[in-house]
């Protein structure tokens, strides 16, 4: 069974060389839970091989947002095209379909915690793919090479695992079938400050080698500043996006307070 | 999906001396690839010069299938030269065999010789023997810490008491009376059916009234309670340790035994000879209804002829195991909930195991009791 053979031409055609092909685009997405508005008419645009940071605070929907677009949570009204389909449109079958072309990372990494790391990457393979155990094993290896994790990290169970050891497990996991996005779901949140520049190092250099598309949930100025080529602010219900020095110009409020804070101002003085 | 479209290799026209990868080397295809590959065997001799110029698609998996067949026909003792790679596709191949080089194999280390059930019985028995002893570690543990609060009665924490008695106790009336009535039936139905058949159809209700008070009231109780409490003490302990609130106890001075164990147990111990009670009235008042619907006993009748049956002793043989069986239940589902490591998979696991050793304990006390009655001769 080749799953990835859904009807998608147009995307497929692009062989890393088209930035302005959207692969996901969301149009007049509301959101509301009770009475409680929490997106208003959202258009969001995110192009092939672009690293995406969503920032918003707390309440925002940046999570929702996320878990609206992989197919976890419907919208009250509006469309969600993921890779050219539309994701609360195509059925439970094509939506099996199109997650095996995406890869999500959890916050704390949500491995499976009665399966070791490698039998959590071959959990996509064995469920989607017909593989010989001996391949998927050496892919299992390879993956787990790949996130900077050590060999032996494939016979542990999630829970012998440090918190980052976990995430980058998780990554491992987003990866195993080799998607063309992946989204991050606060991807540094709660490493200490290297392990979060390493982690940062490593969505770099994997989507720069990968050529994936990547869709950040995060709280991390230096992962804005750092890997992110543009930034999606959830501010009034809607997104505004713009790369980190044209928001540093906005005048909103929140925009304001949240990229010429002390924090932002402690990363603006060493770095840039 | 037809295996054309898979990624292949083939002889390039001009000679041996010169392969082709094509196609899609991606890892939807990479089942197909590799049978394709592993069809490839036997390769005439010398070195060889791959052209990657015809591959349309490269993933991770394809990039790893590709290293694998060039360093298969490299340990066949040939010259690989690689020739034509896309620049999309460097960084890809750059990774894997960058990794490759650092030679990571994956691979179970699987211990399965034909002696692994002895090996697995062995440590079997051991960790049984070994848990054993740790819930005795427990049982001292906590019986040092109640005596300290004997001697401080206001560490006793009544409210915390009076809660779990009402949790356990009060909120458990309902199902154990209904179940239990609903057993009563069911043996006075069996009982009666079978002794209609000499003609002793009264005795039913000495048989109903002796196994009920002496033995099956106590013991349904008793498993009601570790089904219904055991395990969540259990499940509340072990969620506190998932979160670290036993940790955050510990820092600011209080004991956890003292806080959790010592209520629970404490309301378990009162309240289980009560709920006995009570079952046993129950079962007795469910077997009374089916004795008057079957035999047309009447409720007089049924009332005189249970007086002649039963006595004071009977009752009390039944209610002295309830404090055991409490005692065994709070024990065991506190131990285990204690036990739960931080993760929420291992507060499933041990509540399960809290309810099955408790159960299982409880039987053997029974069995115990039985044992020394026949031996007192009670």
């Amino acid at each position: 069974m080749a799953v990835h053979d859904a009807p998608a031409a147009p995307i497929r055609a692009a062989d890393g060389d088209g930035m302005t092909d959207p692969v996901i685009r969301i149009e007049g997405l509301r959101t509301q839970f009770g009475a409680q508005v929490i997106h208003d008419d959202l258009d969001l645009d995110v192009y092939r091989g672009e690293v995406l940071g969503v920032v918003g605070g707390s309440g925002s929907g940046k999570s929702v947002l996320l878990r609206e677009i992989v197919g976890l949570q419907r919208p009250t009204a509006g469309r969600i095209d993921l890779l050219g389909q539309d994701v609360w449109a195509i059925g439970a079958r094509g939506r099996r379909a199109l997650n095996t072309r995406a890869g999500v990372l959890f916050q704390d990494g949500a491995l499976f915690s009665s399966l070791t790391v490698a039998e959590n990457i071959q959990v996509g393979m064995r469920e989607h793919l017909d593989l010989a155990p001996r391949l998927m094993d050496e892919l299992a290896a390879l993956k787990i090479a790949m996130v900077g994790l050590p060999p032996d990290a494939g016979e542990k169970l999630p829970s012998e695992l440090s918190g980052g050891m976990r995430k980058r497990a998780g990554l491992a996991r987003a990866l195993a079938l080799d998607p063309e996005i992946v989204f991050l779901d606060e991807p540094t949140a709660g490493l200490d400050p290297i392990g979060a520049a390493r982690f940062d190092e490593l969505i770099a250099s994997l989507q720069g080698s990968l050529g994936l598309t990547v869709f950040m949930v995060t709280h991390d100025l230096d992962s804005l500043a750092t890997v992110c080529d543009r930034i999606a602010a959830l501010v009034d219900k809607q997104v505004r996006v713009a790369t980190m020095a044209e928001h540093m110009k906005d005048d909103h409020p929140w925009l304001k307070e949240y990229f010429h804070g002390p924090r932002a101002r402690a990363i603006g003085g060493a770095g840039a | 999906m037809t295996e054309e479209s898979a990624g292949w290799v083939e002889p390039a026209p001009d000679g041996a001396a010169f392969l082709r990868a094509r196609g899609q080397w991606t890892i939807a295809r990479s089942g197909a690839i590799e049978r394709h590959l592993a069809r490839m065997d036997g390769m005439p001799p010398g070195d060889m010069s791959v052209d990657l110029s015809g591959i349309a698609r490269l993933d991770t998996a394809g990039a790893w299938l590709l290293f694998r067949l060039i360093a298969r026909l490299r340990a066949e003792g040939r010259q690989i030269e690689v020739t034509g790679v896309r620049d999309a596709h460097r960084p890809l191949i750059e990774i894997v065999a960058r990794i490759h080089a650092d030679g990571p194999k994956g691979g179970h280390t699987e211990r399965v010789g034909p002696f692994a059930w002895l090996e697995g019985l062995g440590r079997g028995l051991f960790d049984a023997l070994d848990h054993g002893k740790q819930l005795l570690n427990f049982h001292g543990m906590v019986t040092i810490v109640f005596l300290r609060t004997l001697l401080d009665p206001r560490r006793l924490r009544p409210k915390a008491l009076v809660t779990q008695i009402e949790i356990t106790g009060l909120n458990a009336l309902p199902i154990v009376g209904l179940l239990s009535f609903l057993i009563g039936v069911v043996l006075a139905y069996l009982m009666s059916d079978q002794l209609t058949q000499f003609g002793a159809e009264v005795y039913t209700v000495n048989l109903l009234g002796l196994s009920i008070t002496r033995e099956i009231g106590v013991l349904l109780t008793a498993i009601m309670i570790a089904g219904r409490s055991g395990s969540a003490f259990t499940a509340q302990i072990g969620t506190m340790k998932v979160t670290e609130e036993i940790d955050a106890m510990g820092t600011l001075g209080l004991d956890p035994i003292e806080v959790l164990v010592i209520p629970r147990v404490l309301a378990l111990m009162l309240t289980l000879p009560i709920l006995t009670i009570w079952s046993d009235v129950a079962g007795i008042l469910g077997g009374a209804v089916m004795t008057m619907v079957a035999l047309d006993l009447t409720p007089a009748r049924f009332l005189s002829q249970l007086k002649e049956a039963i006595d004071l002793g009977d009752v009390l043989v039944g209610l002295v195991k309830a404090p055991v069986h409490a005692y065994i239940i709070a024990m065991v589902g506190c131990y285990e909930g204690l036990r739960v490591r931080r993760t929420a998979e291992s507060v499933g696991r041990q509540t399960t195991l809290s309810v099955v050793e408790s159960i299982f304990l409880v039987i053997v006390a029974t069995a115990a009791f039985a044992i020394l009655f026949s031996v007192l001769g009670i």
